[in-house]
Order: structure tokens, then C-alpha cells, then sequence
């Protein structure tokens, strides 16, 4: 079929072209903007070039940032899936237990991020929190506010706490997926828990695994709003996240140049990732399939 | 290898039965010889796969018992009764190679590898696929799957029985030929007791040396596949063996003589008096058609099938097939039918009745 040429088309797409604009291209324009100009006020700006980035890369603050992000992203990853596993095969598989489990295990995944914070905050405090109090009784000088140690083992069993959950929905929702005849054949060739494990459970879930690792990842990785609720990055910097270092550098001290910069690197480091786990995952499915 | 003795065998999936409809297999007392192949027969629902999880002990049944060569067995668990069992849906291990899937329920007991290497490569000889030993059992196809399960389930060589649950299902019809045979060759050579669950009749006549007919979680009958075609035991067995099935008409019986629908037709002995409902049945085959003796009938159609073929008929509102050789010429005037006093069967509420 001969291709009609008409430019008149292009107006149709306009809308689209101008909502997409005001929605994510002009915004991320701005950051781009902010990242490669310094300003020394009364709104003149200057052109920096890479410089805002060559600080960043030479700044021991933003690599000290990255390390806690990814010990941080690296421990929950460790224990949430093991654990989400682990819960996901323990929990009932048909009957009026499976719904009421199902139920519960979805609480913690409607709660708000910053209440999630709060009522952290508020367990583990020594003097009217359930958990500070009761370990506090127990002889454990336990204080999130001025122990790093006790900062980070708050924030990852909030993370632990808010987000099991959904790993262990996702490998329910695989399990489920498995015929009868699988375990019934697996029993006929006398085969052990860990084989039946092995090479019938974990293949069947592991595509909603990968899943699993990838949303907690990036959702790990961009954390703000619960330590931030629950330690202020504190004590000193010991739970300063990228993201709590990058609101800091924007908003506290208004280094915008900086703080863009910063934004963008983030931003690629979590697509890199991304895209690494990605292509993981499709050569998984080709190499099987 | 063993014989499996069956004791007041019944089971229900519900927790407490009260009623025989509550009963998905109901009381069965039956004794699977040794080194004997079986073909267990029945329309899909009737209680064949629960009577074979029974005995590879994936169910443990409600009431009865189970002997292996006189053993109780009806709680042990299916790892130490060394049953093999091949399911209606391919189960293969997908992340395994084809050779390890095969190799699979013999390390699974401790085998030594070289035993296993040699098993592994008769088995795969047998089912074809010599070539494959070394490909990651997933994304093969259906047929591909289905053989390996084949596999798995004949690896290991001390079972003390072998249990298909309809495992041609998925197979194309060329390839359930050769597998059948290559079943059948195995039992031959190896002489494992073989329990071999199918809703097809051909399937079922074809393997087995005895096939046990079931229906509403019943056994309604045991025989070789004469006995099954001559003598049906159950007004069902009539239906469900051959094609079509035997013809069924309400009849009133007294002595040699047998009354039913469009008249009178004669029987080959002495009947007592029965009660209840009373049919009579007659196979397509055992009928006749004439223009001058026998019973009128209405002729509807006639398919011809190749090697005969079928007429059918109605008589006084009832169904009646007949089977007319391909050679003979059906006239106009052909409008009545005979049967065969000979292989007349007798039932009274669906169950055969014999002559006095």
C-alpha cells in the first residue's frame, strides 16, 4: 500500500506531545539545566560544564551515601526474599485459613510510608514505645537515636516488617500455580523436601522471584520517607540514604547545581540497574525456553 | 514385584460420609495378580485415579485395607511401597536435563552411577530419545514431555507395580501405537504388574490381559476383553464396550421367551421370574435384518464406516443399532430385525441375570 504523505498529521499527536512536555520532559529538563550551571545569585547563570559532576564523583559524601544505600538495599534483598519464600511456603494453600493469611499478610502493604515511619518511631522509643521499653527492661540499652547500630537494625526490620509481604505474595502466587501431579510425581521418585524445593518449587517461582527482587530493589534503593521518619538519617549520618542526602543537599542547604547533578546520576544508576536485572531476566526465560 | 490384594477398599473426600453418594470409591474387594496386566476402565469422574492414588499411596483411603504379597500397606507412604506412576499430564523436572530427569528416582535411592548411567540409556533407548539426553527438559513438547515421564516411571526395575494414569492423553495418535507397544513389550519382558487407568475401550482392550470396568466409583466388572464384549456383567459395561455400545430395550421375561416392544423374541434358555426393571440387551452385532421374520422396526439412517456398517433404527420409540456386514444389500423391504437368541443377555436393574 502507497504510504499517503499528509503533515497535518502531526497535530493529532500534538496533545500528547504537549501533555508528555509539561509532565516529564520540562522537569527533567530543569534538573538537566540546574546540573550543568552554577548561579551566584540574582537568577545569573553561569555555564559549569561537568563540573557539578566531577565534584560529585570526587565528593567522599555522595560515595559514603552509595555504600550505606547499597548495604542498606543489599540486607533487606537478603532477608526479604529468604523470608518471603520461606512464609509464602508455610502458608495454608486452599480454605477459609488461605483468605483470612492472605488478608493479613496484605496489611502491612496498605499502611502510608510516613505512618509505616511513625509507628516505628514510636514502638521503638525507650520511654513509651512497646519494643524500646520491653528491650530496655530487659537490660538492652537499645537507643535508635544515638547508637548507629541500633539506627540501621530499626530500619531494616521496618523494611523487613513493611515489605515481606509482598515477596511472600508473589511466590504464594507462584506456588499456587504448581498442578498437584508435580508433588504427587515428586513423591512416586522418593524425592526429598529440599529436592522438591529445589527443582519444583523454586523453578516455578522464579520468574515472580526476579519480579519480587526488582520492585524491592528500586523500591529499597529510592528509600526516603520512612527513616527519614524514623531517624532524620541519624544519628550523625549513619542512615543517610542517596535519597536523604539528596533532599538534604536540595532543600536544606539549596545547592541546586549539586543537588541536580546528583538526581541524574541517581536516576541512572537505578536505570542501569534495572535494565542489568532486565536483561538477566530475559536471557533466564530464552535459555529455558 | 507383587500381588496387590485390595480389602473392603472405600474412600470418600469428604470428611464424614454418610450416604453411598458421598463415596468417590465405594467398597471394593479385589485381588491385582501378580505380574498380570490390568486395564482399568471408565468414564472420566468414576473413581480410577482415586483407586490408583490409592494404591501408589497418595491417598489414604476412608475405610479398608491394602496388602502388597500380603503386607498391609494402607498407611505406609508411597516412597517405601516402590510404586511407579505415570500422570494423565506430563511432570517433568525443568530445570533438569532429560538424563537427569531420568536418572532422577534412581539417585534419589542411592544408586550407584554407573547402574544408573546404564539404566538411563536402556530407558532412553526405549522411549526414543537417545539423542536429547543432554537438553534442558523445559520448552520440549507435550509428546517429549510425556515420554520422559514414560521414563521415569519404567527407570526403576524392582517396583512392585506400575501405574499409568491415562498417560497417552497428550500423545499423538501415531505415537500412542508405538508406545503402547513398547508398554506392552515391557511388561513382556519384565513381567511388572501393571495397572493401566484409560477411558478409551480400544486402549483398554489393547493392553490388558484383564479389564476391570468401573463406573460410579464401582467395579461393575472384571473379565478379559471377550468376556467384557460377550457377557457384560453390568448394563454400563453394555454401553461403554463397543462402538456402538449394546442396545437396551425394556422387556418382560418368563421362561424362553422374552416380550419386549414390537413383540415377542425368543431366548437361547430358561429365564426365572425377575423382578424389578427388566431390559434386555443385544449387541449390533447379534442383530439381523430381514424382510420377513423378527420384529418391525423404523430405519432412520445408515453410516457406512468402511469395514460395516450401521444402521439406525427405531423400535416403538426406542433406539436400536444394527450392524450390517459391508457386503450385504439393504432392500427397501428390510424393515425388520432379528436377534440372536444365542447372545441375548438378560438384566434386571442393570445387573446380568443368569439363565436357570
Amino acid at each position: 500500500m502507497e504510504k499517503t504523505v499528509n503533515h497535518k498529521a502531526w497535530f493529532l499527536v500534538l496533545p500528547v506531545l504537549v501533555l508528555v512536555a509539561f509532565s516529564a520532559v520540562i522537569p527533567l529538563m530543569t534538573v538537566v539545566n540546574y546540573a550543568f550551571q552554577d548561579t551566584f545569585g540574582n537568577n545569573v547563570f553561569f555555564w559549569n560544564g561537568l563540573g557539578w559532576f566531577e565534584d560529585l564523583l570526587a565528593s567522599e559524601r555522595m560515595w559514603n551515601a552509595l555504600g550505606r544505600q547499597l548495604v542498606f538495599s543489599g540486607t533487606i534483598l537478603a532477608i526479604e526474599i529468604p523470608l518471603g519464600v520461606f512464609v509464602a511456603l508455610n502458608m495454608p494453600k486452599r480454605g477459609v485459613w488461605a483468605s483470612v493469611v492472605l488478608v493479613l499478610m496484605s496489611l502491612p502493604l496498605l499502611i502510608p510510608w510516613n505512618v509505616v515511619g511513625t509507628i516505628w518511631q514510636i514502638f521503638g522509643r525507650v520511654d513509651i514505645g512497646l519494643l524500646g521499653y520491653t528491650l530496655d527492661s530487659m537490660g538492652i540499652r537499645y537507643n535508635y537515636t544515638q547508637n548507629p547500630v541500633h539506627a540501621w537494625v530499626t530500619v531494616i526490620v521496618m523494611d523487613v516488617w513493611h515489605w515481606t509481604s509482598l515477596v511472600a505474595l508473589l511466590a504464594y502466587a507462584g506456588l499456587q500455580s504448581i498442578p498437584d501431579a508435580y508433588y504427587q510425581a515428586a513423591r512416586i521418585d522418593q524425592a526429598s523436601r529440599w529436592k522438591v524445593f529445589r527443582y519444583i518449587e523454586l523453578p516455578k517461582m522464579a520468574g515472580v522471584l526476579m519480579i519480587a527482587v526488582l520492585l524491592r530493589f528500586m523500591d529499597s534503593f529510592m528509600i526516603y520517607t520512612e527513616p527519614f521518619v524514623v531517624t532524620g538519617g541519624g544519628p550523625g549520618n549513619a542512615t543517610t540514604f542517596l535519597s536523604i542526602d539528596l533532599v538534604k543537599m536540595a532543600l536544606g542547604q539549596f545547592d541546586l547545581g549539586p543537588a541536580a547533578a546528583f538526581s541524574l546520576m541517581y536516576f541512572l544508576v537505578i536505570l542501569l540497574i534495572s535494565w542489568v536485572f532486565y536483561t538477566v531476566m530475559t536471557n533466564l526465560d530464552k535459555r529455558g525456553g | 514385584m507383587a500381588e496387590i490384594t485390595l480389602e473392603n477398599l472405600a474412600h470418600s473426600y469428604l470428611p464424614r460420609p454418610a450416604r453411598p453418594e458421598d463415596f468417590a470409591l465405594k467398597e471394593l474387594n479385589h485381588v491385582w495378580q501378580d505380574g498380570a496386566a490390568y486395564a482399568l476402565l471408565g468414564a472420566s469422574g468414576c473413581g480410577k485415579s482415586t483407586l490408583l492414588n490409592i494404591i501408589s499411596g497418595l491417598l489414604i483411603p476412608s475405610q479398608g485395607r491394602i496388602l502388597f504379597d500380603g503386607q498391609d500397606v494402607t498407611t505406609a507412604p508411597t516412597a517405601e511401597r516402590n510404586i511407579a506412576q505415570v500422570f494423565q499430564f506430563p511432570v517433568v523436572y525443568d530445570t533438569m536435563t532429560v538424563r537427569d530427569n531420568l536418572a532422577f528416582p534412581l539417585r534419589n535411592r542411592g544408586r550407584p552411577e554407573a547402574y544408573v548411567a546404564e539404566r538411563v540409556n536402556q530407558i532412553a533407548a526405549m522411549i526414543g530419545m537417545e539423542h536429547m539426553l543432554d537438553r534442558k527438559a523445559r520448552g520440549l513438547t507435550a509428546d517429549a514431555k510425556q515420554k520422559i515421564s514414560l521414563g521415569r516411571g519404567m527407570v526403576r526395575k524392582d517396583v512392585n507395580a506400575l501405574l499409568f494414569d491415562e498417560p497417552l492423553t497428550v500423545i499423538d495418535p501415531h505415537m500412542k501405537w508405538e508406545l503402547r507397544t513398547q508398554l506392552k513389550k515391557l511388561h513382556h519382558d519384565f513381567g511388572h504388574t501393571m495397572i493401566y487407568v484409560t477411558h478409551d475401550q480400544t486402549e483398554a482392550l489393547t493392553f490388558a490381559d484383564k479389564v476391570v470396568v468401573m463406573h460410579d466409583g464401582r467395579v461393575v466388572q472384571i473379565g478379559t476383553p471377550e468376556e467384557l464384549f460377550d457377557r457384560p456383567a453390568h448394563t454400563f459395561v453394555g454401553y461403554f464396550i463397543g462402538s456402538p455400545g449394546m442396545n437396551l430395550l425394556p422387556a418382560e421375561v418368563s421362561g424362553r421367551e422374552a416380550r419386549v416392544p414390537g413383540g415377542v423374541t425368543p431366548l437361547a434358555a430358561f429365564y426365572p421370574a425377575l423382578s424389578g426393571k427388566v431390559q434386555l440387551g443385544v449387541r449390533p452385532e447379534h442383530l439381523r435384518l430381514s424382510e420377513t421374520e423378527g420384529l418391525s422396526v423404523t430405519i432412520r439412517r445408515i453410516e457406512d464406516v468402511g469395514r460395516h456398517r450401521i444402521v439406525r433404527a427405531e423400535l416403538e420409540g426406542h433406539d436400536l443399532n444394527i450392524i450390517a456386514p459391508e457386503d450385504q444389500v439393504i432392500g427397501a423391504g428390510m424393515t425388520r430385525v432379528v436377534l440372536d437368541p444365542a447372545r441375548v443377555n438378560i438384566y434386571a436393574d442393570d445387573w446380568r441375570v443368569d439363565a436357570a
